[in-house]
């Protein structure tokens, strides 16, 4: 079933989609979409739903995760649509309704743990390279470690990753 | 001499330290410094990160742009990702000055504050610009006498209208960048085309980004190149795990170490298997 949610176009606007309303459909968006080629995803078609308000058709949808941000639909779109930043928008609200897929959520847990998407596999090779074991980032500076992780906790992430 | 701050991301310093490794041996020998930008973090990524709170990635990136603001630098990345995350984070937050003030309000729990003033960018891009092809060409010890497929990724030159570097469908920057060290650019078909690890994808729907990949190969294949030249850690990983994987050999640099050994460097000192 098909159920429009008018406030739903509203919500992706405040996430920074609001230009997925400028578009006319004509599909050049999927017609150069590398992800397009190899699996049933359609932008074309994730637009109109974002147009329509169909929260549940995008939001649930594993297509709205085809999409690698490469951009390509982006600078060939005659309307100007952020298609990207839709992408985007739509991403931000599926997650905040609890749509996480486990090998995302293992991304962003490293990024709690470690401050970055992952850990330090290769500290014998930067030793042998005549680098320090870890780099200068958070990873060596628990100071600056707990500092970052004060973002993720005031901006939400930590509960939004559970 | 001209000195950035040296961004070094997530998987170049702990995936391909060599890269890291690279890039530092190859601008100290081009007479830029690089400045460690310390206590940066991830960018944050642009696929995952950014997909789960747009809010997050916006603080986080801020926090590192003002790590380098207060450096006085301007920074420096060595990754499509990373560059793709700070420049456009940048980018936002220097035209909307209520979007500037409400990330100041959590820069500000951790006692930091973001002015504006960062520039980002790709070091692909400085070399380019700042050092210039025929600087480059005198540092060169050692033509090369190789087929390269160059890979330019997504993020580097895209999106265009605010990055305002190259053709995005045609360009020629890398082209000419490798030229410099005696290898040859080969022609190929879609040499656009993303390699597949982005936006989330390598990480939940691996399968599909090594149809990209795969894609990707072939047409390098087809084209007579022996070697890969990227200038992304995360392009790097994946045509280095895809070439294996899929049983289509190549031999995959990162344009750094490209450089370093044209300038002479021993592959064992870029992190590189000849
Ligand atoms: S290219 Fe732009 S206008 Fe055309 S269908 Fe795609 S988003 Fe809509
Ligand atoms: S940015 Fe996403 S939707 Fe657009 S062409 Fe690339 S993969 Fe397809």
């Amino acid at each position: 079933m098909v159920t429009p949610v008018p406030a739903f176009t509203d919500e992706i606007a405040k996430n920074g989609g609001s230009s997925a309303m400028l578009c006319f459909q004509c599909g050049t968006c999927t017609a150069g979409c590398p992800s397009g080629r190899f699996v049933a995803y359609r932008i074309r078609k994730l637009m109109r739903a974002a147009q329509l308000g169909l929260k549940d058709d995008t939001i649930n949808s594993e297509d709205l995760w085809q999409c690698t941000t490469c951009y390509t639909c982006a600078e060939r779109c005659p309307r100007d649509v952020q298609i990207v930043d839709v992408v985007t928008a739509l991403r931000n609200i599926a997650v905040a309704n609890g749509k996480l897929y486990e090998g995302h959520k293992k991304v962003a847990q490293n990024l709690i743990k470690y401050g970055h998407t992952v850990d330090n596999s290769k500290s014998a090779q930067r030793v042998e390279l005549g680098l320090p074991e870890n780099p200068p980032t958070v990873l060596a500076n628990s100071a600056a470690m707990a500092q970052f992780n004060k973002i993720l906790e005031i901006t939400g992430f930590k509960k939004l990753v559970g | 001499m001209a000195k950035y701050a040296f961004f070094l991301g997530c998987i170049a310093p702990l995936r391909y330290p060599g890269i890291e490794k690279s890039t530092r041996e190859v601008f100290k020998a081009l007479g830029i410094e690089l400045v460690e930008l310390k206590d940066a973090s991830c960018c944050p990524a642009p696929g995952v990160i950014k997909s789960f709170s747009k809010a997050t990635w916006l603080a986080a990136a801020a926090r590192n742009l003002a790590l380098a603001e207060k450096e006085g630098l301007d920074i420096v990345t060595i990754c499509n990702g990373c560059y793709g995350s700070l420049f456009d984070a940048a980018h936002e937050l220097h035209e909307d000055k209520k979007m500037l003030d409400d990330v100041n309000k959590i820069l500000a729990e951790i006692g930091l504050k973001y002015n504006g003033g960062t520039k980002v960018r790709h070091f692909a891009e400085v070399l380019y610009k700042e050092v210039g092809i025929e600087a480059i060409k005198k540092a060169v010890k050692k033509q090369l006498d190789c087929k390269a497929a160059v890979f330019y990724g997504c993020h580097f030159l895209k999106p265009s209208n605010i990055k305002n570097l190259d053709d995005p469908e045609n360009p020629k920057i890398l082209d000419e960048l490798v030229a410099a060290t005696g290898a040859s650019s080969m022609p190929r078909q879609q040499k656009m085309m993303c390699c597949g690890a982005g936006g989330g994808l390598r990480s939940q729907f691996g399968e599909t980004a090594m149809k990209f990949t795969k894609a990707n190969l072939e047409y390098m294949k087809a084209s007579g190149a022996e070697v890969i030249v990227d200038v992304c850690p995360f392009c790097h990983l994946q045509f280095d795990a895809g070439q294996k994987e899929l049983g289509i050999p190549f031999k995959v640099f990162h344009l750094s170490q490209l450089f370093g050994l044209a300038f002479g460097m021993s592959a064992k000192d870029l992190g590189v298997k000849l």
